[in-house]
């Protein structure tokens, strides 16, 4: 089973799928267990799809959250997709679902997810990773936690660092 | 100047122990070279023409006199012993090995300075006036928040993979903008709304490069509370709906442009009203405290004109052309702006040797409160001297190489590294520098012909900013020969404008005639106050392309 790194740094076996965008002439074909639709396929569905705990959705790097913004709390799972680790598109997508549209479950990356982006994900609400297979996955809990601190606020803190810091600069003492 | 607390460190220390492992990662091949590719730019780290080309970072142009030591040691001990200050207040070190980068950046955080997002499709250095503080037509002092925008976009988790680097420039004087916020991709313009309170004017979409445009105002005025949530919708904007395909149309300029100024700001306002409540809206303690790093030196006070800089100028011509051309009004009384030229004819515009740097250095300590800038057309400034240390200064500089009085004249010119250095040129940029520097070597002609910009570009990425020069030369590739392409008109200050193309590209051996064709047009046209800027805009191109062509 594929192993999923979680934004605790834990690495779980996970077994949902991700189902691709069916051709043209095709009908989506649902396997057995729990599964990722493309965004459009599960609206066309919607009726049938609602509300089933194993049946997620996928966006992709162009698709807007604002598609899937008034039926996430009947979605378990969204995942977004990086169709190439530098189309940085995904990251406003994941704080917009988080912040805006109070977006709760669970939030993954999909797609070209390499260790050097883990904690910029993480910042911006993905709380799952699938990171590419090649990849050495041990390595990610470092790479989730490179930084103890951040300048911004984002979706994991909305204290940026001016406001805590102190009411006048510390002397240096050094 | 900012001064780095324990937050600040810690930021920067664990950045520097991430790029070295990334760096490991790397050289181990684990990562790919299209992987490793924007970690590095984003640490600074191009690969060059020769070698890696290291850009490193000079928040705002301000410097301290022992970061311009470390810099000199670390050019000695990691290059060839020299830097060049770039047209975006970094600096560049040309041969730094790949596997040293991050011992160079352990150096450098040691002082406080980084490589960070120098490069790469991310938020680059804020850039700023180099007089900010000391001129006195100033709103108020841009650095506190050229700051406040260097942390917020520091590391910014949503925007490290824009689809083209962006950039960002502060300017706060009412009259002059040595910052060219016109030509940036958000260029800030300090102002105050009719109730008086502190914000700013708003340009979005101006750049160099191939598709050279002005930037539109987009809102005319944000409160300085406003100001990072407002930057934060245009960039969350141009981050969901900038091109992506096509690396020459990603720029936020065709963006603003597709969907016009008003269609674009449209965008922002809405994204904006969404989050203009966010705890990322500044707080006045915010400001206050940044401001308490930028508070003003031990000031004495001084008068105007003190007999010892008087006297000085009746006794000596060339002090006096010096104090005419390269030093500059300052708000407090008995003080002085002086810019060290960094255009001696023979040595590459902006480039300065360790033993320069550190020359520097000693200069800020003895005559300037420790304190340096570097500008975008790429001079030293020491902002704070005593008019009567005005000639003992001059003294000091001239040997070093400093003091070639030709500020703003059309030899002091704006020149990326070019071909000799750049593996992007088309064209070699340094040496047409020299010529023309050297055709007009006549300091009272230099003089009598006023400011001219002169910006010379190796190719059309523009680093040298030639649509904005009075006189822009380009470097174009002609079926492997290197040539060069004219353009007149362009501006970069208020009155900012693209040059005009004059026609078919000259060889280089035929520039410096060429370049005095077009002086003397202006010569023989010019009224008596006009400037060539001036005159170029009030007879237009045909006289010039008529003359130079003929």
């Amino acid at each position: 089973m594929p192993e999923i790194v979680r934004h605790d740094g834990s690495i779980v076996s996970d077994d949902w799928q991700v189902l691709e965008r069916p051709a043209e002439d095709e009908s989506l074909e649902l396997p057995e267990g729990p599964c990722l639709v493309p965004a459009a396929q599960w609206l066309e569905h919607h009726d049938q799809f609602a509300g089933d705990r194993n049946i997620g959705i996928w966006l992709d790097s162009h698709e807007e959250p604002e598609l899937v913004a008034d039926h996430l709390d009947q979605l378990p799972l969204i995942a977004v997709n990086f169709p190439k680790f530098s189309d940085g598109r995904g990251y406003s997508t994941a704080r917009l679902l988080r912040e805006r549209f109070g977006y709760r479950g669970e939030l993954r990356a999909i797609g070209d997810v390499l260790l050097d982006q883990l904690q910029f994900m993480k910042r911006c609400g993905f709380d799952s990773y699938a990171l590419r297979p090649d990849k050495d996955i041990t390595k990610a809990p470092r790479c989730l936690n490179f930084f103890s601190n951040a300048y911004q606020a984002a979706t994991d803190n909305d204290e940026p660092l001016f406001r805590r810091r102190g009411e006048f600069p510390v002397a240096d003492t050094a | 100047m900012y001064v780095y607390d324990e937050h600040d460190r810690q930021l920067l220390a664990e950045r520097v122990a991430q790029f070295r492992d990334q760096t490991d990662r790397a050289l181990a091949g684990e990562l790919a070279e299209d992987e490793f590719l924007p970690l590095r730019l984003q640490n600074g780290l191009y690969v060059q023409r020769l070698a890696p080309m290291l850009r490193i970072c000079i928040p705002y142009g301000m410097l301290r006199a022992e970061q311009l030591r470390r810099l000199a040691r670390i050019t000695r001990d990691y290059d060839k012993g020299y830097a060049h200050f770039t047209t975006r207040q970094n600096v560049q070190l040309n041969w730094p090995a790949l596997e040293d980068v991050p011992d160079i950046l352990a150096e450098l955080a040691e002082v406080e300075m980084h490589a960070n997002q120098t490069s790469g499709n991310c938020i680059r250095n804020t850039t700023t006036d180099q007089f900010a503080g000391v001129q006195s037509d100033e709103i108020t002092d841009p650095r506190p928040y050229c700051e406040i925008i260097r942390q917020w976009s520091t590391y910014h988790p949503e925007f490290a993979f824009l689809p083209r680097k962006f950039k960002v420039a502060v300017n706060a004087s009412e009259h002059t903008d040595r910052a060219a916020i016109q030509v940036h991709d958000i260029g800030l313009q300090m102002v105050h709304n009719e109730a008086g309170e502190p914000g700013f004017r708003v340009h979005v979409g101006g750049g160099l490069g191939r598709t050279p445009m002005v930037g539109p105002v987009i809102r005319d005025f944000i409160p300085e509370l406003d100001l990072l949530t407002y930057l934060e919708a245009i960039l969350r904007v141009y981050n969901r709906y900038g091109r992506r395909d096509n690396k020459y149309k990603a720029r936020i300029k065709i963006l603003v442009k597709a969907l016009t100024p008003e269609g674009f700001a449209e965008r922002v306002e809405a994204e904006w009203a969404h989050i203009k409540d966010s705890p990322t809206r500044l707080t006045r303690e915010a400001i206050d405290r940044m401001k308490t790093y930028f508070t003003e030196p031990d000031y004495q006070p001084l008068d105007n004109n003190p007999e010892a800089l008087v006297s000085a100028r009746a006794e000596s011509r060339p002090f006096d052309n010096w104090v005419t051309r390269n030093v500059n009004e300052h708000r407090k009384p008995g003080y002085a702006i002086v810019t060290l030229t960094m255009k001696k004819t023979g040595t590459p515009p902006g480039n300065v040797s360790d033993r320069q740097l550190e020359q520097i250095a000693d200069l800020a300590e003895r005559y300037s409160f420790g304190e340096a800038r570097v500008t975008h057309e790429q001079n030293v400034v020491l902002a704070d001297v005593r008019q009567d240390q005005l000639h003992e200064l001059w003294q000091d500089i001239r040997p070093m190489g400093f003091a070639t009085a030709n500020l703003n004249t059309l030899t002091d010119v704006i020149c990326c590294p070019g071909g000799d250095y750049c593996a992007l040129a088309n064209a070699k940029s340094i040496p047409v520098a020299e010529t023309i520097q050297r055709r007009f070597d006549n300091l009272d002609y230099l003089y009598d012909l006023g400011n001219i910009d002169l910006n010379i570009s190796g190719c059309m990425n523009a680093c040298g900013h030639h649509h904005v020069g009075h006189i822009g030369v380009l470097g174009v590739d002609k079926k492997g020969e290197e040539y060069y392409q004219i353009s007149l008109g362009g501006a970069s200050q208020n009155d900012a404008a693209i040059g005009k193309i004059l026609g078919p590209s000259f060889a280089r051996e035929d520039m410096p005639e060429v370049v005095e064709k077009i002086i003397n047009v202006y010569v023989d046209h010019r009224t008596e106050e006009e400037e060539f800027l001036d005159t170029y805009r009030r007879i237009g191109i045909t006289p010039f392309k008529e003359r130079v062509y003929a």
